[in-house]
């Protein structure tokens, strides 16, 4: 039994429909990589699985039981997410202890002090970042602090959307490895949503290619690297992450 | 370490650290702004005035003096103010009127701010009927003149400066719920509202600690610069005899009280007139200082 198993999800706001129809499961351990443009409706399966986007149609299920809406309080315990901009995601008035201790505090834990610590650690963010506010944090730290507030309670699924795409090439890496490490470490589960062919070739074992709301193709990752896809999409999107070539060259 | 150092460092080691060097760096911003430092200045001075009324008034502000000698006496070394028409000290009584007007500002401060507050955010927040329900109310107080609905009220419940404190409070929360509501819309689909959500904060939780605070800084800045106006209402309730009744010392009273002996005893009004002015002077300025200070959109 796979551990999320999403059946025709459609998802509409309003008169439109941001996602049409997708199904795809995916495994305990695994990471799977969700690609497409923008308007792809990639972000909104996400939102979707974690209760944010209305379940229009389908359903989304986790451990094999159907997700209710809203979501039962156990729910986020085993399902985190990551936003795209660590500057949107992080409360401006708030500092860095009282992100961390926030949820804490919602799930009645009692070892706050040294949860907090960990959780810092854990992100490789020293004490000295503990009573900082996000003003006082550029854009990797801020991001290592929204992935600290998602693993603080110990879920078992992460959902990451666009997670490095607002950050500069050499601190993409790293929050990149850091994710890497910490999934080694904990088993975690990953669906990592991203426009960059690159990013989900480097983090994911499988991934599925959405355009217009509907799935395109499902590649494992060997396929990918081997530039094996069926669909023309696909085919575009792989040339398009090798960056752009002169016209003469490709002549 | 000096203690500029501890309040100012990039890495504060504990939450009151972090919170005191908040304001401290608060308090350097309104420093730079001499009018605003203007203002605080009056607005503390009106709090000590009222605080030490017995110390600073050398008359009694209710017992006059000789009504056959002391009547209507004009600004002089006894009275720095003058005497009204019962021969009491102007200026003890414009003292001790701080204390009415301080009341009147702090109470209406404290009953209005925080239900424009939740009815703002709780609007803002959750949307739907709920919104829909909240401002029509809302728009139903804005609709009348504020004085006018004051008015009403007092006739309703009996003149006296408790009924003036309620009937400017209750005229007062509708601009801070709009306020609120609509600082509350720009941040309810923000991702970091999002994030606290899938943790599973209560909608009590999230509007309390995290809507709210970010409703609060304009919330203030508003209420600062409505001081003025909540002054001249109860001035003006007073004046028309519905706020505090004689032989309260209260301002607007006072100013109607001398209406009669205007051209040729000009200070018995005169001098509580420039106490409204000054104080409502102090409370703007303080507020624009505010706004610079504490509004997120301004800096950073």
């Amino acid at each position: 039994m796979s551990l999320i198993q999403v059946n025709d999800l459609v998802v509409m706001f309003g008169p439109v429909a941001a996602v049409r129809g997708v199904s795809f499961h995916v495994e305990e351990g695994e990471s799977y990589g969700i690609v497409g443009e923008s308007g792809s409706g990639k972000s909104t399966v996400l939102r979707a699985i974690c209760g944010l986007a209305p379940t229009s149609a389908g359903e989304i299920r986790l451990d094999g039981k159907v997700l209710s809406a809203p979501r039962h309080p156990d729910f986020y315990r085993r399902v985190q997410m990551v936003f795209q901009d660590p500057y949107a995601s992080l409360h401006p008035r708030h500092t860095v202890d009282r992100v961390l201790s926030e949820p804490l505090a919602i799930h009645g834990f009692k070892d706050r002090e040294a949860r907090i610590e960990q959780a810092l650690e854990d992100v490789g963010l020293g004490h000295g970042f503990r009573f900082r506010y996000p003003h006082q944090l550029s854009g990797g730290q801020r991001q290592r602090v929204a992935i600290a507030r998602a693993l603080i309670l110990e879920p078992r699924v992460l959902l990451l959307d666009e997670p490095t795409s607002a950050l500069d090439a050499s601190i993409q890496a790293e929050v990149l490895n850091l994710l890497d490490r910490l999934r080694g470490e904990r088993g975690l589960t990953y669906i990592l949503v991203s426009h960059d062919l690159a990013v989900v070739a480097h983090m994911c074992e499988r991934l599925m290619v959405m355009q217009h709301g509907q799935v395109v193709e499902e590649l494992t990752r060997a396929r990918l690297q081997a530039h094996d896809a069926t669909e023309p999409y696909t085919r575009d999107l792989l040339l398009a992450s090798e960056g752009y070539r002169p016209l003469t060259a490709r002549a | 370490m000096s203690d500029r150092e501890w309040l100012l460092t990039e890495q504060p080691a504990s939450r009151r650290q972090a919170r005191l060097g908040q304001a401290y760096r608060r308090w350097l911003a309104l420093r730079r702004n001499g009018l605003a430092l203007v203002g605080l200045g009056i607005v503390v001075a009106l709090i000590l005035v009222a605080i030490f009324a017995p110390l600073l008034a050398p008359y009694d502000p209710i017992a006059g003096g000789d009504l056959r000698l002391d009547r209507l006496l004009p600004p002089s070394w006894a009275h720095p103010f003058g005497t009204d028409d019962l021969a009491r000290d102007i200026f003890s009584r414009v003292i001790y009127g701080s204390r009415l007007t301080l009341m009147v500002v702090i109470l209406v401060a404290l009953i209005a701010t925080p239900i424009g507050l939740l009815v703002g955010t709780t609007a803002g927040y959750l949307g739907g009927w709920v919104d829909v329900v909240l401002m029509r109310i809302t728009d139903i107080f804005l609709a009348f003149p504020r004085l006018v609905l004051a008015l009403a009220f007092v006739a309703a419940l009996g003149p006296g400066i408790e009924n003036a404190i309620l009937a400017i409070a209750v005229t007062s929360w509708p601009p801070y719920a709009r306020l609120a509501r609509a600082e509350t819309l720009t941040v309810r689909d923000s991702d970091f509202i999002s994030a606290i959500r899938l943790q599973g904060a209560s909608s009590a939780r999230i509007l309390w600690g995290h809507v709210t605070p970010l409703c609060l800084s304009s919330v203030i800045v508003r209420v600062t610069l409505d001081m003025a106006g909540i002054i001249l209402t109860a001035a003006g309730l007073g004046f028309l005899g519905l706020g505090a009744q004689p032989p309260l010392p209260e301002w607007g009273a006072m100013i109607a009280g001398g209406r009669r002996f205007i051209i040729d005893q000009w200070w018995v009004s005169t001098m509580p007139g420039v106490a409204i002015f000054v104080v409502s002077l102090g409370f703007n300025l303080l507020g624009d200082g505010l706004r610079d200070v504490l509004d997120p959109k301004a800096r950073k």
